[in-house]
């Protein structure tokens, strides 16, 4: 080992001592726990791969999976379109009062994500809430967001709300380092706003954009908060399979099932890790 | 030190080899002054054990323990007693439980609702009572949570309080549309269409699918679709009881005269201020919560004896309520006892009903005090007359899943749909029954 | 699984952005159209404002955008601090101790170890930095238990730590670190240094941390966000109130009101949110010039 090794591990092992106690030994523990079943009666047994068996024909399981799945494709591209916008026209140099607008898209992100919840559960409300006050006033009759075919697209508008900001703020970031001569060079050639963006500025975005694909996708495969708090006033819209990480919460919580619960969040790492994987190599492909 | 050494060895482990781990070396940090009793613990005993104290750690949630506690101490000042609020309900059965396969952190005693008692009995969470003198407490409680923390001979908790059930109703709404109180659930059902086409806004009672209430009302009509005799069960939902009650809740809900609002929420506590939920099917312990949640409706509500399937019938059920169980774990069980019996049929219990709990005793559900005691909230009505009177007609027979926690955690997932309007209550009921079934196997269960 | 990635030198960043911005004609209709975005995310926190000011009754009888007849936000203010013999203030402390411990430790570990990654081409980086992301992917919620299991082992569930510890890990930032100090710290500074003969940790301390500083900003106003809104780890870890962060001991004044004789506080519910959202947003308003220009740097191309 050289010298510069030597000191590159020291500059790195306090963070991968915590990381090795805070992630990997609970990993490690749950491929271990996913290995055996305990019965309420009967004990602990090896079993092999029989839950991994199991949760492959688990129809629960695959029907969260589904759920995130297509929560990914709809809500990640809204939510990241949306930051995309908001970006350019912040810093397109065109917005009367762009610094208000910027800190204030960016506000939802400080309120913590069970606060949120709360608040868009009461407005989602359609006797009590927001959505029963307009209801009464004008006198229609707006679908019940909460309903079961509603609630998913619900959950979709609020972590949309959440991180639309948070988005918008890395993006923003990123085209505030592009060189402005850029800029000039391409406006003396005569190209229109569009003609830079589409030339110059989305091209700048395409790193940001790929980080904040990547942890939008990891943060809709983890869907958790959301449910939570929601099933204690959508009980028959949130199933407890509702999306693959409350389901193995539920297991572990409600049904003790910690063996069977370990391995769903062990091939739901799986899952998520080869998605944002393909997602990755496809755009680096499409970059290269 | 000893903290340290804990520390060391797990860090060691965590890096090192992950078999530590699962070889479950437990450590226990309860001061240990007693080996765990087997042979039979007499009162003296536990007099002994009050009087040299000791430390006691009790998980609860229900409010009124806290001067429960603070009372003890005076009586026994060497028995220091550290009350937790370890969450309310599943949050704390949660932490029992990660507590117990931890093998540490576990309390000495613990608030246990009497649905979810089996399934901690079961698993040796908590400890057989009977060895330290519970069953000379025969007679001491009302018949329906007596019952509900006996597991054949064995007792594994001490009622604290109980749910009979009752009608609560908002008697300023059912004045204004002239609607009788109803007595039988035929009554009651023509009650809340009259209602709701009298005011669309208005329903008899909100319902969204509650297993606890479900339950309650199968346990009412006569259903007994639980038979647990050790680790054989039956589930089985098709039984005549069950066909009652959801013959009658289907019409309610098919016709849309159930409030869509679920239980707790903010919605409900505001529907049963302005009116728009009228009446509640609900355990006795509900007094308390209308005041503190409900002001806004004080002085409009009135208790009711719960409508019968028959005129003329006095049968009731249990609602909720909890039991107070000493933990196997417990390094101090005899003190631990000591506890419980103070707060569930010492000085404790009137306390607690002092404190607005509703008890379990039959002393205090028979104290003239308790039985005039005027309720400004609902008008200045003596409500435990009602109420008290429900607690001996509670329906017997009744028994719990030796997994209920579980079955009651997944029962929207099923039942719900009846709701929504993709299923019926009698088909949810059957496909619960095959969820809780299922469940009950693979934990190895014989499922007859 | 991220390609190394590149930066733009800092350098290019300065030509004249203000003079650019102010050339172009100001736009109503994209204005307009901006602003009802504005409006949207403003809406649910003007309730959250206004509910503040309503008492448990008027919370539940009035219109949720506008204000009820009494107006109750500084009763509100006063039980919030008072109710349960003033456990509240008690709840701010932990959660600003465990935010300076937990958000801290976790930015001055990332510092070091996004700087140990980016100037020490070191055997078995690629290797980190692909296990910390694959890591990243396995759901933090559904390890709980065997957190909670592993935790008991040490005997530190049930204290600071078991809250701290778990905070310490912020995989976000180690990336933000890493290419902020590739971009921001010069190579070439560090080989005078070193010529100079100065040990490499007082390099990093004396020379590349301030040069760091706005990196480091950015990381831990986002690691203060992460600790400050942590919820499910110390609901599980956790028993002795008086540990409690401010939005465990929330979440549980809101469980009250679905428990048999719990107190009924939705009013404390809401104005506790509040006054635990407000340090966060005064946080990001005051220490915006840093964190700007930290996540501009950090920001990547491929």
């Amino acid at each position: 080992m050289t010298r510069r090794t030597w000191i590159g591990w020291q500059f790195v092992a306090p963070f991968l001592a915590v990381f090795a106690l805070v992630f990997l030994a609970p990993i490690v523990y749950s491929v271990y726990l996913s290995l055996y079943r305990t019965r309420l009666i009967g004990g602990t047994s090896f079993v092999g791969a029989e839950n991994y068996t199991k949760a492959l024909h688990d129809p629960q399981f695959w029907s969260a999976v589904g759920r995130v799945s297509l929560f990914m494709v709809v809500q990640v591209p809204i939510m990241l379109l949306l930051a995309l916008l908001i970006a350019l026209a912040i810093d397109s140099g065109r917005l009367y009062g762009a610094a208000f607008f910027r800190i204030s898209i960016f506000l939802p992100y400080a309120v913590p994500a069970v606060v949120a919840t709360l608040m868009w559960g009461f407005i989602y409300g359609d006797r009590f809430g927001l959505v029963g006050n307009i209801n009464d006033y004008f006198g229609v009759h707006l679908p019940d967001p909460l309903a079961p075919d509603l609630v998913l697209a619900s959950i979709g508008n609020i972590v949309t709300w959440e991180f639309v900001g948070y988005n918008m703020l890395i993006l923003y970031s990123a085209l505030r380092v592009v060189d402005t001569s850029l800029y000039e060079a391409a406006a003396i050639d005569g190209a229109g706003q569009w003609r830079i963006i589409r030339a110059i500025k989305l091209p700048a975005l395409r790193g940001p954009l790929l980080i904040t694909t990547m942890f939008s996708i990891i943060g809709s495969f983890q869907m958790f908060t959301e449910p939570v708090v929601l099933k204690t006033i959508a009980p028959n819209a949130i199933l407890t399979y509702f999306a693959p990480n409350y389901y193995a919460w539920q297991l572990s919580f409600g049904g003790q099932q910690y063996n069977y619960s370990a391995t769903v969040a062990v091939v739901m790492g799986l899952i998520t890790m080869l998605v944002a994987y393909l997602v990755q190599a496809r755009a680096v492909r499409k970059a290269g | 030190m000893r903290m340290r050494m804990t520390r060391r060895r797990a860090l060691l482990g965590a890096a090192m080899s992950i078999t530590l781990l699962a070889a479950g070396c437990g450590s226990s940090d309860d001061s240990t002054d007693e080996a765990p009793a087997a042979t039979t613990v007499s009162d003296a005993d536990v007099e002994a054990a009050l009087q040299a104290g000791g430390n006691l750690t009790v998980w609860a949630w229900e409010p009124t323990l806290t001067k429960v506690v603070a009372q003890f101490q005076t009586k026994y000042p060497k028995v220091k007693v550290n009350l937790v609020n370890a969450g309310s309900g599943n949050d704390q059965y949660t932490a029992l439980q990660n507590a117990v396969k931890a093998g540490t952190g576990v309390p000495d005693l613990a608030q246990i609702e009497y649905f979810a008692l089996p399934q901690f009995s079961l698993s040796k969470a908590v400890t057989d009572l009977s060895a330290y003198g519970a069953k000379a407490l025969d007679g001491t409680f009302s018949p329906g949570p007596w019952t509900s923390v006996h597991s054949g001979e064995k007792i594994y908790g001490l009622p604290m309080d109980s749910g009979p059930m009752a009608l609560f109703y908002n008697k300023e709404v059912f004045d204004k549309y002239k609607i009788a109180v109803p007595t039988t659930w035929e009554e009651y059902a023509t009650a809340a269409e009259k209602l709701h086409t009298a005011n669309p806004k208005s329903y008899i009672t909100s319902d969204s699918g509650d297993a606890g209430f479900t339950t309650s009302m199968i346990w009412q009509a006569g259903g007994r679709p639980y038979k647990v005799e050790g680790t054989d069960v039956t589930v089985n939902f098709d039984d005549e009881g069950t066909k009652k009650w959801t013959g009658l809740w289907q019409g309610l809900v098919d016709k849309k005269l159930l409030a869509p609002t679920p239980g707790w929420s903010d919605a409900w506590y505001k529907g049963l201020g302005d009116g728009t939920i009228a009446s509640l099917v609900i355990g006795a312990w509900m007094p308390p919560n209308l005041e503190s949640g409900v002001k806004a409706a004080s002085g409009k509500w009135r208790v009711a004896p719960m409508p019968q399937w028959a005129a003329g019938e006095k049968v009731t059920a249990e609602n909720g309520g909890s039991s107070l169980a000493v933990t196997e774990a417990s390094q101090a069980k005899t003190l631990a006892y000591g506890f419980l019996k103070y707060a569930t049929v010492g000085d404790g219990a009137q306390i607690r009903t002092d404190e607005g709990a509703f008890p379990a005793t039959t002393a205090q559900l028979t104290a003239d005090a308790f039985k005039n005691k005027e309720f400004p909230y609902l008008g200045g009505q003596k409500a435990n007359e009602v109420l008290s009177e429900a607690a001996t007609q509670v329906a017997t027979g009744w028994s719990y899943l030796p997994f209920q926690v579980y079955a009651n955690s997944v029962f929207n997932d099923s039942v719900g749909k009846a709701y929504t309007g993709g299923s019926t209550l009698q088909d949810g009921l059957k496909a619960w029954q095959e969820a809780s079934t299922k469940y009950g196997q693979e934990q190895g269960f014989t499922i007859k | 699984m991220v390609a190394a990635p590149t930066i733009r030198p800092a350098a290019r960043r300065q030509p004249l952005p203000k003079k650019r911005r102010q050339a172009q004609p100001r736009n109503k209709t994209l204005t307009v159209v901006t602003a009802l975005m504005v409006a949207y995310t403003l809406l649910p926190l003007a309730w959250l404002l206004i509910s503040a000011t309503k008492t448990q009754e008027g919370l539940l009888d009035s219109f949720g955008l506008w204000f009820a007849d009494d107006f109750a936000l500084f009763d509100n203010i006063g039980r919030v601090f008072t109710y349960q013999d003033g456990i509240y203030p008690r709840w701010l402390l932990n959660t600003v101790f465990y935010v300076v411990a937990g958000a801290g430790g976790a930015t001055l570990l990332s510092t070091l170890a996004g700087y140990g990654l980016s100037k020490f081409a070191f055997r078995g980086r690629r290797a980190v930095f692909a296990v910390i992301l694959g890591a990243v992917a396995v759901p933090p919620t559904a390890l709980a238990v065997p957190t909670f299991l592993l935790f008991a082992k040490m005997g530190i569930t049930d204290s600071p730590w078991a809250v701290i510890i778990p905070t310490l890990m912020a995989p976000f930032s180690l990336y933000l670190m890493w290419t902020f100090s590739n971009e921001a710290v010069p190579n070439e500074i560090l080989e005078s240094a070193r010529v100079d003969g100065a040990g490499e940790f007082r390099i990093f301390f004396k020379l590349a941390l301030p040069l760091l500083a706005p990196g480091t900003v950015t990381a831990l106003l986002f690691n203060v966000v992460m600790t400050w809104n942590n919820l499910f780890l110390p609901l599980i870890m956790l028993k002795d109130r008086h540990l409690y962060p401010i939005t465990l001991g929330i979440y549980t004044w809101n469980q009250q009101s679905q428990t048999v004789g719990g107190d009924v506080v939705f009013n404390l519910v809401i104005t506790g949110s509040l006054l635990a959202v407000i340090p966060l947003i005064a946080a990001f308003l005051l220490l915006q010039r840093y964190w700007q220009s930290g996540l501009a740097a950090g920001s990547v191309k491929q």
